[in-house]
């Protein structure tokens, strides 16, 4: 069985897209955060490099590409040099599973604005974050160094924690839709988005995807204060532009995700599709660096007790009350 | 309820960071707009002159003793009235804090700090300045005070007639 | 196609899961095993069972193996050392297994009949999950009560001791 070679064609440009794109807007995030963050602290940020500092993410690769590229004594050889990749795929491969806009009419055939659509979507974007944890787990480990292993050790059961949340809270979305297939969710919300019928799972979505990406007030794996770098303590160069990028590609996909599972996916009024995609997902970025920028850290038996005493329970109440009310209304 | 009152903290510092993005920044942008310090300011150290525009300076090692870097250094000398000079005389500003002790504890008001806090230099030896760099032309903050007028030391002029100075008592003399 | 993708995957199942055996490194050896259930899960992706595919990540590589990762890190066993030699009464259990295997193989290459018949469709997740859920519900409500008392024992078993 040998696949049309058009098909192949449209999806190499569509997997080409798709990379460029958000290796892209995973490099420009950083940049708007650290402009947002010094919004945010009454200063400018960087405004050198460029007009309005637009460059700055360009000066920053260059940076991260000229530097030495260290290996602490003592390091695991292989595990050290594999973890960032470790870190950064499972992200990336993610977003093969997201529609970012309607299909298309093209040659022929109807394309859909999605690298693949499986019909265990979202099962597989549940899986790519379980194996996201690799690369924290493994880099902290492999670093050989106090910091970096606290850090992962963290990490790994934060994420672990809050995966449950997550996946709970993503139950009442597959119950509503009637679907794994991240399209036909996104179509079930064609007349309503789900964050009407769902406030509540919504809301444990997000707090769980902020936890997701280690980001404030969930950032304990790398906590500054207290773990110099956490898990990337030891890392240099661009293996620490992988992390850091990775991060960032994280905020993306989880973004993207939050928007087709709950905010309706590319569907919106007047404007095309993509465009309401982008919006959202950046919407969410926003949001996630607004919260950085108000939010303290929390302390680590608050983070476990909050994953495991308040938010999985409430996922757990919330999805016999979407079953009752499915069952009631027939 | 404890949980309402965490959701209402947490929202209402998101709605103080948000109204914060709007405000304008307090960052002022170094090399195209620069900070006027106040003249007290502490920062590059000048030797100044006195009102006749003899340098001020006794070499007397006070500021060098009181310096706490040691960055301070030079070697006194004497002219053929007993009027004291400094023949070198060196700060590191390497090394120098811009405590402001040294200009404290100058008798003779030589020695005092400027606003100047543009002295960043590429070359670290350059930051050695030497007498010839240190030496202004004015008088720098108090601009008629003159050491000599008051020290009661025949140099600059006879025993007794400087600024409130009477004339020496004449210690064999009877008369009160 | 498949048939060429599914060599290639064979290869490093084999591969890893016997580099997971032999490997004295804990950290190391979990890393391989991953890579096999990676594999593997591809491989069920082909034999057209998507949903196994996945709980294959999301259980085993994602749950249970960063769970011995986990403890492996908090324990610090340090370096593989020296270890015994496994005597003959060790590895029976792994003997006697590797020959039902071999029996089992054996028989299927003489019967030439195909061991898998071939899907007549992708199977849908719905028509998966109505036939776990009815056909098989009481083996799924047994498995799930001893889920619970596993985690009612883990309770006990780490519930805080009064002095």
């Amino acid at each position: 069985m040998i696949p049309d070679p058009i098909d192949i064609a449209l999806s190499a440009i569509k997997i080409a897209l798709v990379f460029f794109v958000i290796l892209t807007l995973a490099a420009y995030l950083v940049f708007a955060e650290r402009r947002l963050l010094a919004w945010i602290q009454d200063r400018k940020g960087p405004n050198r490099v460029g007009p309005f500092g637009l460059l700055q993410p360009l000066a920053d690769l260059i940076k991260m590409l000229t530097k030495e590229d260290f290996k602490p004594a003592g390091a695991d050889k292989w595990l050290f040099y594999l973890a960032p990749a470790m870190a950064a795929i499972p992200a990336i491969m993610t977003f093969a599973v997201i529609p970012f806009g309607a299909p298309i009419p093209l040659l022929g055939r109807q394309v859909a604005m999605q690298v693949v659509d499986l019909n265990v979507g979202l099962l597989l974007f549940i899986a790519f974050s379980a194996i996201a944890v690799y690369g924290v787990a493994l880099g902290g480990w492999a670093s050989n160094s106090k910091y970096a292993l606290l850090g992962s050790i963290r990490g790994l059961a934060q994420l672990i924690s809050y995966e449950i949340s997550m996946g709970l809270a993503l139950v009442p979305v597959v119950i509503l839709s009637r679907s794994f297939t991240l399209s036909e969710i996104v179509n079930a919300q064609e007349g309503c988005w789900f964050i009407v019928y769902q406030p509540l799972a919504f809301i444990i979505f997000l707090i769980s995807i902020i936890a997701e990406c280690k980001r404030v007030p969930f950032d304990l794996p790398e906590a500054e204060g207290e773990l110099v770098a956490g898990f990337h303590t030891e890392y240099s160069g661009m293996r620490f532009g992988l992390f850091f990028v990775g991060e960032y590609i994280n905020i993306i996909v989880l973004g993207g995700l939050a928007t087709t599972f709950f905010l309706g996916g590319w569907h919106g009024p007047l404007l095309p599709p993509v465009i309401w995609f982008s919006i959202k997902t950046l919407a969410f970025a926003v949001l996630f660096i607004w919260i950085r920028g108000t939010l303290p850290r929390l302390r680590y038996d608050q983070l476990m007790h909050f994953g495991w005493k308040f938010l999985t329970p409430l996922a757990l109440l919330n999805i016999l009350a979407t079953g009752w009310w499915m069952v009631l209304r027939g | 309820m404890s949980i309402l009152h965490d959701i209402q903290a947490i929202l209402g510092g998101m709605w103080i960071t948000w109204k914060h993005i709007f405000r304008r920044p307090e960052t002022i942008s170094y090399p195209e707009e620069k900070r006027v310090p106040s003249p007290r300011f502490r920062a590059r150290i000048v030797l100044t002159r006195d009102p006749d525009g003899d340098e001020r300076c006794v070499a007397c090692y006070l500021c060098s003793a009181a310096c706490p870097v040691d960055c301070i250094s030079m070697q006194s000398a004497e002219r053929e009235n007993g009027r004291r000079y400094a023949a070198w005389f060196r700060i590191n500003f390497s090394r120098c804090i811009f405590c402001g002790l040294c200009a404290e504890a100058c008798p003779t008001l030589a020695i005092q700090m400027t606003p100047g806090y543009e002295i960043c230099n590429r070359d670290i030896m350059n930051l050695v300045y030497e007498k010839e760099d240190l030496l202004i032309d004015g008088c720098g903050k108090d601009n008629s005070y003159n050491f000599y007028n008051h020290a009661g030391i025949g140099v600059t002029q006879p025993r007794g007639a400087g600024a409130e100075e009477l004339p020496p008592v004449d210690v064999r003399g009877l008369m009160p | 196609m498949e048939q060429i993708l599914f060599y290639i995957l064979a290869t490093v199942i084999v591969i890893a899961t016997i580099l997971a055996i032999t490997e004295k490194h804990p950290v190391h050896a979990i890393v391989y095993l991953v890579t096999s259930f990676f594999a593997l899960a591809v491989v069920f992706y082909l034999l057209a069972a998507p949903l196994i595919a996945m709980f294959e990540m999301i259980i085993y590589a994602g749950a249970v193996m960063v769970l011995f990762m986990f403890v492996i890190m908090m324990l610090d066993l340090g370096g593989g050392g020296d270890a015994k030699r496994p005597s003959l009464a060790h590895c029976l259990p792994a003997l006697v297994l590797a020959g039902v295997i071999l029996a089992s193989l054996g028989l299927l290459v003489t019967a030439r009949s195909s061991a898998i018949p071939a899907a007549s469709h992708m199977p849908d997740v719905r028509e998966f999950s109505t036939t776990l859920f009815t056909k098989y519900g009481v083996a799924i409500e047994i498995i799930s009560m001893q889920l619970l008392f596993a985690v009612v024992g883990a309770l006990y078993l780490g519930r805080r001791r009064k002095p």
